[in-house]
């Protein structure tokens, strides 16, 4: 077992880099994605040592580089996109809906479409507009496409080799807050296939479920309410669409209580799908309704107010008394 | 200047005498090697598709079909640019290119299942039958990016700029002039001139974008765009066959030569409706299409050919055979019938896909759930 500790960013990058070396019809496109190494540096290093072919610097042109990334997938090629950020992905909004997600049904199946979005989203680093969204339910209500966000290295630098194999889009949503988090790689075993949801922490009083960035709060909050005597379970969710259930309605049979805590708006989004859906399937098994905790149903606010707005250890905390108080 | 009056590349005159434009000139030894059966074939390829297009437009009519976007009048450029690609380019129609899917081999009741409610591809890109020629796409400009990815494959993969015009790859993507409007036209041209991918951009004007008129979508004549990206562009008179013809050849070689993206302005008109579901008569005037209606491409290449002293068993023999054709299809399009709904569930995804697999088995455990019981 080979085990080193780093940073999401470099787990990334290190995934990319196993993933290109694994299959030369991989190839990366995006903007600043080469000489610069990205915006976020995920992809550094890369052009230099597989060229200009295999890592390209697209024109600044976000619909242009999906569609054309169709148009490469058609040729036979694996291409990995990099959206620069979460805000800028609507230009491409058509080519991922309309044409990417619908193509391999449109060929009832003689067509494959291996594309992989990368798209740096939410909150937590004080950016300004547009640089700090969480367009996830975007995506999950498309049929076609594949959603899943990692939120630990590890996760990250397996999700990515596993995003790029699959044959169907993936819309690789990366917690650009976790950028820098470090944390300890595997580098030759794979915990868990891409589409499954992950129990990260035993508890028997109240289960925390959530994506992304905010596996980590939720973390906090369960040592928070552990020293207060309430034993939280947390689970990743990982997959996004389709969601893993299995694990999440184990956790929340046995607790009897559950609480969603996501970044992004809580109408229509993932908690509120995987909320519904744990209500219809574990209903005799629930002491309290599924409650949410998100961000507010408004545009994401100026970078000073978002700590007011993302959902902290605080409010899931009081979302988990709430639930106890049933 | 209107878009309408920028010159361009002529061979054939309104009444279909041979009256090469200027601009025609470097074109004439492509069209000077055609043989008769060549220039027969192109007459064929026109008047059958016409039938079928009538045919298919008779049957939207009687409720067989949901939608149909005639070709009427588009004949010319469509078979020129088809008939000059080789068969190894690869073409992105658009949805209203049905000759050029059948001089590529796919059956136009492929397309007819799509129009009828039975399928929403039609055909197998993949299939060596279909030519390499891609399903239709609806969204307007859409298909432009992808011929221009596509294209960059083959170059990056080393099949096309060999100097082997027998062997090295093209692609040929078709638009309209309402499409030109759309921002992915833009930047498909942007990544095609970037990478130097051998494209060529092939926009019929057929003046009208449903109802909107091309003075609406360009200030200039929209062959001047291509400039703008560097891309080389020729306008030519789309109502020509041999003109559409040789300047597509000319500038698919060049492209597939590795001198990067070509574009063409084909200057045609659409005769009949945008589709099935509008009425030319409330946005534009009968002088107009009667005006147009003397530049028939059909009559155009048909007065051609008696010039240079085709039989009348030849034109016998194609309309006979455009008969047969549109017969042909009525009768099998009357008989397509839903698809196995299973269709619905098997490809959304290519990989096993969980909630598929749960929603379909739902929906068969619905159904079975009637069976027996009294209808």
């Amino acid at each position: 077992m080979t085990i080193d500790t780093m940073p999401m960013s470099k787990a990334l990058n290190a995934g990319l880099r196993k993933a290109m070396e694994d299959d030369p019809r991989v190839l990366l496109m995006g903007e600043d994605i080469g000489r610069l190494g990205g915006v976020f540096r995920i992809t550094e290093h890369l052009q230099r040592d597989f060229g200009d072919r295999r890592v390209l610097d697209t024109p600044l042109a976000e619909s242009g580089i999906v569609g054309t990334a169709i148009g490469l997938a058609m040729a036979g090629f694996r291409p990995v996109i990099e959206i620069q950020f979460d805000g800028f992905v609507f230009p491409a909004f058509d080519q991922i809906t309309t044409q990417l997600a619908k193509l391999t049904n449109r060929h009832e199946g003689a067509l494959s479409m291996p594309v992989v979005i990368r798209i740096p989203y939410g909150g937590h680093i004080g950016a300004v507009e547009h640089h700090q969204e969480s367009p996830e339910a975007y995506f999950t209500h498309t049929p076609g496409l594949r959603v899943v966000s990692p939120s630990t290295p590890n996760d990250a630098y397996w999700m990515i080799q596993e995003a790029i194999r699959s044959n169907d889009p993936v819309i690789f949503l990366e917690p650009k807050s976790r950028y820098w988090q470090k944390g300890e790689v595997d580098l030759e075993a794979s915990a868990l296939p891409l589409h499954a949801s992950r129990i990260v922490r035993r508890g028997s009083d109240v289960s925390l479920v959530g994506h992304g960035a905010m596996v980590t709060t939720l973390l906090q909050a369960a040592a928070l309410a552990e020293a207060e005597g309430t034993s939280c379970e947390v689970v990743d969710v990982r997959s996004l669409s389709p969601v893993d259930y299995g694990p999440i309605l184990d956790s929340v049979r046995s607790t009897g209580r559950m609480v969603y805590a996501q970044e992004a708006p809580g109408h229509t989004s993932v908690g509120s799908e995987i909320a519904a859906t744990v209500m219809e399937r574990a209903f005799y098994a629930l002491e309290a309704p599924v409650l949410r905790v998100s961000g507010f149903d408004t545009p994401f606010p100026p970078a000073k107010l978002e700590g007011t707005y993302l959902p902290d250890a605080d409010r899931i905390l009081e979302a988990v008394d709430r639930s106890l108080a049933y | 200047m209107t878009p309408i009056e920028a010159p361009l590349v002529r061979v054939l005159a309104d009444d279909g005498s041979y009256a090469p434009s200027a601009d025609a000139e470097r074109y004439l030894p492509l069209i000077d090697a055609l043989t008769d059966a060549e220039l027969e074939q192109f007459y064929r390829d026109m008047v059958v598709i016409r039938a079928i297009d009538t045919q298919a437009t008779n049957l939207q009519r009687q409720g067989q079909l949901a939608l149909w976007p005639p070709s009427r009048g588009q004949e010319a450029a469509q078979v020129g640019s088809a008939r000059a690609a080789r068969a190894h380019d690869t073409l992105f129609p658009s949805y209203r290119e049905h000759v050029v899917t059948r001089i590529r081999g796919v059956d136009p009741l492929d397309i007819i299942r799509v129009m009828r409610g039975t399928s929403h591809g039609g055909w197998n890109p993949a299939d060596a039958r279909n030519g390499n020629t891609r399903i239709y796409t609806l969204v307007l400009g859409s298909q432009t990016l992808h011929a221009a990815g596509y294209a960059m494959g083959l170059s990056f993969d080393g099949r096309t700029g060999t100097g082997d015009v027998e062997r090295d790859e093209a692609v040929v993507v078709y638009y309209g002039d309402g499409a030109s409007s759309q921002g992915d036209v833009h930047e498909a041209m942007v990544f095609a001139a970037s990478y130097d991918a051998p494209v060529l951009f092939f926009l019929q004007n057929n003046h009208w974008a449903i109802s909107v008129p091309v003075e609406t979508q360009s200030k200039v004549p929209l062959v001047g765009r291509g400039a703008g990206y560097g891309i080389p562009s020729v306008r030519v008179d789309g109502n020509d066959v041999l003109a559409s013809y040789a300047v597509s050849r000319t500038l698919l070689d060049e492209a597939r030569s590795g001198l990067g993206p070509r574009a063409i302005e084909a200057v045609t008109y659409r005769m009949g409706a945008h589709t099935t579901s509008d009425d030319p008569t409330k946005y534009r005037g009968s002088d107009e299409e009667q005006r147009w209606a003397q530049r028939d491409p059909i009559a155009r290449m048909r007065a051609f050919l008696e010039g240079r002293g085709a039989s009348a068993s030849v034109f016998d023999d194609v309309d006979a055979e455009a008969a047969d054709a549109a017969e042909d299809l009525r009768a099998r399009a009357v008989t397509l019938t839903s698809p196995e709904r299973s269709l619905i569930f098997d490809h959304v995804y290519s990989d096993p896909h969980p909630l598929m697999a749960e929603q379909k088995k739902w929906l068969n455990d619905y159904e079975a759930s009637f069976e027996g019981s009294a209808s």
